[in-house]
C-alpha cells in the first residue's frame, strides 16, 4: 500500500470507530436512567418489604407498620377490569382495521387511535369520571377499570392491526381455499399466527395501565380499607404511592418505596406469565 | 367454443409421454366437470383474461401452461372464486357440474373445488394432524375417531403417512418443503373436494419432491378432477391428459397433451413449447 492508501484506510477505520463509539454512548445515556431507577427502587423498596407488607392492611395515621394488601389486590382488580373491557375491544378493532380496513372510516379510526394513545392520561380520567362516576354518583373500581381500558385500547388496537398485517396472505388463502368461512379463518388461523406479537402489545398496554395514577384519582379514588366490590372505591398501588410519598411520616415514605418496587415486580411477573401462557407450542424456525 | 377431445389414453403411464405409442381410441367421453365460458378477469381496470372458454374433463388432469403473466394462475383462481379474494372481478360463466359457481356459496364451492398453492403454506400454529383436520374441524366436525380416520386416509393419499405417522403432533412447519407441500395436498383432500386446483405445486421443490408430487397427481386423478398450472413443460407432459396453452390472457389452444406437445395447431404454441419464447 502507498502512504496515501494507508492514510485513507486509517481514516475510514477511524470514522467507523467514531460512529460505533457515538452509538454506544447514546445507548449508555438511554439505559442509565432505567438502571438507576430500577436499582434505586430496588434498594429503597426491598428494605420496606416483609410479610406484613403483603398481608396486612394500612395502619391508622400515626401507627407504624402495616401493609398494603388491599392496594395490591386493588391494582390486580383494576388491571383485570381494564383488560376485561379494553382487550376485546382493542383486539377486535385491530382485526377490523387489518382485515377490512381499506376505507376512509378505518383510516380515520387508525389516525384517532394514534392520537388517543398520546393523550394525557388525566384527560382519560376525567372522561371516565363523566361517563361512569357521575351517573353512579360515587367513585368505584368499575370507573377505574373503564379509565384503564380507554388507555389500553389504542395501543392494543394498533399492535393487533400491525401484527395481523404481518401474517402472509397465503395463510388467509389457504384457510379460505379449504372452505373455512372468512371470520373463522381470521379468528382460528390468522389470530393465533399473530398472537405472539399481539401479546407484546397487550403487555405494553397493561404495563402502562398498571403504572397510571392520574386517571385513578378521579375514578377508583383509593381506599384504605379492604374492598373487592367493583362498585366501591378501591385502593391501588399507584395511588398508595402517590399518597404515601408526599406524607410527612418516614414510615409511609419507606412504604411508598416498597409499593413502587412491588409494582415493578408485579409487571415483570405478569410479563413472564403472559409469555409462558401464549408461547407457541412449537419452537421457532 | 373450442371443441375438446375428451379421450385421453387411460393406459398411459406417468413417465412415458415421449414413448410415442399412439393414443388408442377412446372410451366414452365423460361429461365435463367444469366448464368455463367467455371468462374475462380483471384486476381493477387491467384485464388479465380475455374470453377464455374451456372444459375440464372429469377425473382427468388438465395442465395449463404459458409464459409468466399470461393469466394461467388467474384463470385457476377464477375456478374456485379465489380471484375475488385478491380483489379481482370476473365476467362470463364458470360451471361446476352444470351449475354456475356464482350461484354456489363461495365457502361451499371451495369445499368442492380445493386448491394447492405454489409455496407450501401449512398453518404455522398447528400440528401436522391439526393441519389436515383443520378443514373439517372448523366446519363443525369434532368426532375424534372420524377425524383420525380422515387424517390417516388423506396423509396416505398424499403419500406422506409413512414419513409422519410417528410425529403427527409435531409442527406442520417442522417437516421439509416437499413434505409440507404433500401435507397441504392432504389438507385439501380432507374436505373431500371433487376438483383439486394446483398452482405450480412443485415449483418451490427439489427434483425428488417434485417427482413425488407428480406421481401423486397421477394417483389422485382416479378420484379427483385436477387442474394444474405449471411453468415446467416436461411436468405438464408427464402428468396431464389435456393441456391448455395461455398467452397474454387468452387461451390459444387446448387439446390432448400428446398432441399439443407433438403437433400443436397454433404457431404460438409450437414456439413456446420449443422454447423460442416465454
Amino acid at each position: 500500500m502507498t502512504t496515501n492508501e494507508k492514510l485513507y484506510f486509517f481514516w475510514r477505520k477511524t470514522k467507523n470507530n467514531a460512529m460505533l463509539l457515538f452509538s454506544l454512548a447514546c445507548l449508555l445515556i438511554a439505559v442509565t436512567p432505567l438502571v438507576l431507577i430500577f436499582s434505586y427502587t430496588l434498594i429503597q423498596g426491598i428494605s420496606a418489604l416483609n410479610l406484613d407488607f403483603f398481608i396486612q392492611m394500612p395502619k391508622p395515621v400515626g401507627e407504624t407498620g402495616g401493609g398494603m394488601a388491599n392496594a395490591i389486590v386493588g391494582t390486580g382488580i383494576l388491571i383485570g377490569l381494564g383488560a376485561l373491557f379494553g382487550l376485546p375491544v382493542g383486539i377486535m378493532a385491530g382485526i377490523y382495521l387489518a382485515e377490512y380496513g381499506d376505507n376512509p372510516f378505518a383510516a380515520t379510526t387508525r389516525f384517532l387511535a394514534d392520537v388517543l394513545s398520546g393523550i394525557p392520561s388525566i384527560v382519560v380520567g376525567v372522561v371516565a369520571y363523566i361517563i361512569v362516576v357521575l351517573p353512579m354518583k360515587h367513585f368505584s373500581a368499575l370507573a377505574g377499570g373503564v379509565a384503564l381500558a380507554i388507555l389500553m385500547i389504542p395501543t392494543v388496537t394498533r399492535t393487533t392491526e400491525e401484527m395481523i398485517r404481518l401474517v402472509p396472505q397465503s395463510y388467509r388463502e389457504a384457510g379460505l381455499a379449504i372452505g373455512i368461512p372468512r371470520w373463522k379463518t381470521t379468528l382460528r388461523i390468522i389470530l393465533p399466527t399473530a398472537l405472539k406479537g399481539i401479546t407484546t402489545g397487550i403487555l405494553l398496554a397493561i404495563a402502562r395501565a398498571a403504572g397510571e395514577t392520574a386517571p385513578l384519582l378521579f375514578t377508583a379514588l383509593g381506599n384504605r380499607f379492604w374492598s373487592t366490590a367493583i362498585d366501591q372505591p378501591i385502593g391501588s398501588l399507584t395511588v398508595f404511592i402517590y399518597d404515601y410519598s408526599k406524607a410527612p411520616f418516614e414510615d409511609w415514605i419507606r412504604q411508598a418505596w416498597g409499593a413502587a418496587f412491588v409494582l415493578i415486580a408485579l409487571i415483570f411477573l405478569l410479563s413472564v406469565i403472559f409469555r409462558i401462557v401464549t408461547r407457541s407450542r412449537y419452537a421457532e424456525h | 367454443m373450442r371443441s375438446i377431445d375428451l379421450a385421453p389414453n387411460s393406459e398411459r403411464k406417468v413417465m412415458d409421454v415421449s414413448s410415442g405409442s399412439p393414443s388408442p381410441a377412446i372410451q366414452a367421453a365423460l361429461p365435463a366437470k367444469m366448464v368455463a365460458k367467455n371468462v374475462d378477469a380483471f384486476f381493477g381496470k387491467t384485464q388479465a383474461l380475455r374470453s377464455v372458454s374451456l372444459e375440464v374433463a372429469t377425473n382427468r388432469v388438465l395442465a395449463i401452461i404459458g409464459p409468466s403473466g399470461c393469466g394461467k394462475s388467474t384463470f385457476l383462481r377464477c375456478l374456485n372464486r379465489m380471484h375475488e379474494v385478491a380483489g379481482g372481478t370476473m365476467k362470463g360463466r364458470v360451471m361446476l357440474d352444470g351449475e354456475s359457481i356464482m350461484e354456489i356459496d363461495a365457502v361451499n364451492l371451495r369445499r368442492r373445488v380445493g386448491m394447492v398453492f405454489q409455496k407450501p403454506n401449512p398453518f404455522p400454529t398447528m400440528s401436522i394432524f391439526d393441519n389436515v383436520a383443520a378443514g373439517l374441524r372448523f366446519n363443525g366436525h369434532h368426532n375424534r375417531k372420524h377425524l383420525a380416520e380422515v387424517v390417516e386416509r388423506c396423509l396416505r393419499q398424499a403419500a406422506l403417512w409413512d414419513e409422519v405417522k410417528d410425529s403427527l403432533g409435531k409442527s406442520g412447519m417442522s417437516i421439509s418443503g416437499g413434505q409440507q407441500q404433500r401435507l397441504c395436498i392432504a389438507r385439501t383432500l380432507a374436505v373431500n373436494p371433487e376438483v383439486v386446483l394446483m398452482d405450480e405445486p412443485a415449483s418451490a421443490l427439489d427434483p425428488l419432491s417434485t417427482a413425488k408430487i407428480e406421481e401423486l397427481i397421477y394417483e389422485l386423478k382416479a378420484n379427483y378432477t385436477i387442474v394444474i398450472v405449471t411453468h415446467n413443460m416436461q411436468q405438464a407432459a408427464r402428468v396431464s391428459d389435456m393441456t391448455a396453452f395461455f398467452y397474454l390472457g387468452e387461451l390459444i389452444e387446448i387439446g390432448e397433451t400428446k398432441r399439443i406437445f407433438t403437433t400443436p395447431d397454433k404457431r404460438q404454441t409450437e414456439d413456446y413449447i420449443t422454447g423460442r419464447f416465454g
